[in-house]
């Protein structure tokens, strides 16, 4: 590419962090942000100590425990011996490697996407990487973020690179304002619904578009979260001035005049017009209803007004056979109209959506209203900070009060590694991103939606429109 | 890591398209601090029903137990970055994945543990869906050097591979060692970064 040529936001961020290119193609990038969590470091640090090798640079590595952690009566501590091995692992790990830690008692710990953007640790322009496929969530302030494998996860700890493959430019644009009870997870719901998920395989996918600049960072993050589920190799949005003003002040975040010289070099970042994408799609915002999954991969999904899709229809016989393991392992049958499905577990937290904006649009929904009978419906904040925050607004007390268990923040039954699980045949409303064959827990059930269409699922005992409550 | 040069085995086919790295190993048995010893966990939920007893599946029944080659359906491997997968698939035995399409970050996750994932088109995956149902006969060579596969009736075709991870794979090379040996270009790069991005 020579000088002069528009350049793509990912193109600009790729190029300043190459440290060698070799001739087929091969890259050895630098790495900004290294974030670390329990599951899928163990082994690298192990590798580490078996070559002798040291963390090359722990000022830019941050770790936290989430996935294992119970959200209830921490003080206990964790009854299950290996989810406890593993964060003590990570304790000891981090301390001999002196690697910055948030233990389960700071209320700094939380979902490490959650906490990275929290502390400012997230920046834009940055590489960031961390061994989970949801790093895909720190694009949404600029920053190339995308998750590794523990061998991966190993390379950058002793090295600070990685070696990797240039990715495609893929641009998504929804235009038009959302409509009234229409979010950003409706908006990323239906995209995965249109390209399904593999559409996004090998590209780097930045979603624009005045309905996405108009989101919130939480309503970003959650676009760039679910980017994976498209397959991408990462989620993208330009930094702009809402992107500046979440950063401004966060404790890891520059400060004084290497603010303002940060925030200028962020200006340059965005798109030049005339860049050039291998592919663009569009997509109108108006058009865009509250979206629900009916099966079990995040691309079965349908308006909330729709009904369960019959296998019959399908455009292969590979869909075909796979819609109606779906369907058999979700009890549904086709034609089944989605708002008629009873669920007994809600979810609301995760990566996705377990940030303030997410507690404040379910306390909303909830206020004043009761959950339904026969429903537990969970609310796990995404972070201490978020808990605090939410307590300091009230919302624990609204939600409280209209039957919702208010937990302590971790990744919960988005994976179902700590106690909170569902059980064989049980069916959820769940914010979290992945609707996979037991993922909540093994034989459970997960329909996928915004926060405010799960708070309405919790007031219901059903899948239910949101637009029917506001 | 081992050297990879060639594997002539069983192959067993699993066509699901979309299997995911939730159904190749479900989160419960990522609750090790090792690499070793993962196979217990591997499709376990298509293995096993809740009481643990066997379900019909491919990988349970002889000859395809000893599977050191599956073929698969489009998208293997999406979902979660786990390196558990390759590595409870390894600790099974299995050596190679073909498949019209991968996952990314599954797809990378293979060569760093010796495991030698092919893309083919089509059609030629839909043969080896064949090959793979033949029971003892269902027996598959695949050649890195020459980038061949062979079915148990002899035709063999090529595929592509990046010539860099190919070379890593026939000769076990750890990336990381490799890297290490660009640590010059790494302070350098870090020495700029220092004077044009301070606040990183
Ligand atoms: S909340 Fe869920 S998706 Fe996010 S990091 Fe935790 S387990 Fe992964």
């Amino acid at each position: 590419m020579t000088a002069g040529t528009p350049k793509t936001l990912f193109d600009k961020i790729w190029e300043s962090h190459l440290v060698k290119q070799s001739e087929d193609g091969t890259c050895l990038i630098y790495i900004d942000r290294h974030l670390v969590h329990e599951v899928t470091s163990p082994q690298a640090f192990e590798g580490l100590r078996q070559n002798g090798r040291k963390v090359r640079r722990p000022d830019l590595t941050l770790a936290v425990a989430d996935h294992n952690v119970p959200t209830h009566n921490r003080a206990a501590g964790i009854e299950d011996e290996q989810s406890r091995i593993q964060i003590e692992t990570l304790r000891r790990n981090t301390a001999e490697f002196e690697v910055p830690f948030f233990d389960m008692d700071d209320v700094r710990q939380g979902i490490v996407h959650i906490i990275g953007p929290e502390q400012g640790f997230t920046l834009p322009g940055t590489t960031i990487v961390c061994g989970d496929s949801h790093t895909s969530t720190h694009g949404a302030f600029g920053a190339l973020a995308f998750g590794i494998g523990t061998s991966e996860i190993e390379h950058v700890l002793a090295t600070q690179t990685l070696l990797q493959r240039r990715a495609s430019n893929l641009r998504i644009a929804v235009e038009g304002e959302l409509p009234l009870g229409v979010t950003a997870k409706d908006m990323i719901l239906s995209i995965i619904g249109r390209i399904g998920t593999a559409g996004g395989t090998g590209h780097v996918i930045e979603f624009a578009g005045d309905a996405v600049m108009n989101l919130s960072m939480e309503g970003r993050m959650t676009m760039c979260n679910m980017a994976i589920e498209a397959g991408a190799r990462a989620g993208l949005i330009a930094p702009d001035e809402t992107t500046f003003a979440y950063l401004k002040g966060r404790p890891m975040a520059p400060k004084g005049a290497a603010w303002e010289q940060a925030e200028a070099y962020w200006r340059s970042l965005p798109s030049d017009p005339g860049a050039h994408y291998e592919m663009e799609l569009t997509q109108a915002a108006e058009h865009i209803d509250p979206q629900v999954t009916w099966g079990t991969s995040p691309e079965d999904v349908v308006p909330v007004t729709g009904v369960v899709p019959d296998p019959e229809h399908a455009l292969t016989e590979a869909k075909r056979s796979s819609m109606i393991e779906s369907l058999d392992y979700m009890g549904l049958s086709a034609g089944t109209r989605l708002q008629d499905i009873s669920v007994e577990k809600v979810f609301i937290g995760s990566c996705t959506n377990g940030r303030i904006e997410d507690i404040r649009a379910v306390a909303q929904v909830a206020e004043g209203r009761k959950v339904a009978e026969g429903v537990h419906a969970m609310v796990v904040p995404g972070s201490g900070l978020v808990k605090e925050q939410a307590e300091s607004e009230g919302l624990d007390r609204i939600l409280s009060e209209a039957g919702f268990d208010w937990r302590e923040p971790g990744c919960s039954m988005c994976l179902a590694m700590n106690a909170d699980k569902l059980r064989p045949g049980e069916r959820c409303a769940s914010t979290s991103n992945r609707n996979f064959e037991g993922r909540q827990g093994p034989g459970g059930r997960t329909h996928l939606m915004s926060p405010a269409m799960a708070a309405a699922a919790a007031l219901t005992g059903r899948i239910t429109d949101i637009r029917e409550l506001v | 890591m081992d050297k990879f040069t060639s594997v002539t085995g069983i192959a067993a086919s699993l066509p699901l398209a979309n299997i995911d790295t939730d159904m190749i190993i479900p989160a419960r048995y990522l609750k090790t601090i090792k690499r070793t010893g993962l196979a217990e966990g591997l499709f376990a939920n298509l293995r096993t029903d809740k009481d643990g007893n066997p379900k019909d599946f491919v990988l349970n029944d002889p000859p395809y137990d000893k599977a050191e080659i599956l073929v698969t359906g489009e998208n293997f491997g999406c979902g979660s970055s786990r390196e558990h997968a390759p590595w409870a698939l390894l600790d099974a035995g299995i050596k190679v994945i073909i498949s019209t399409s991968f996952a990314d970050i599954f797809y990378n996750n293979c060569f760093k543990n010796g495991i030698l994932p092919i893309t083919l088109p089509a059609h030629i995956v839909e043969q080896l869906h064949d090959d793979a149902t033949r029971g003892s006969n269902a027996r598959i060579t695949v050649n890195l050097e020459n980038q061949t596969v062979a079915g148990p009736d002899g035709g063999s075709v090529t595929f592509e591979i990046d010539p860099f991870r190919k070379h890593c794979l026939l000769n076990g090379l750890d990336d990381i060692g490799l890297t290490m040996g660009e640590v010059e270009k790494i302070d350098d790069y870090e020495s700029k970064r220092k004077l044009s991005q301070p606040w990183l």
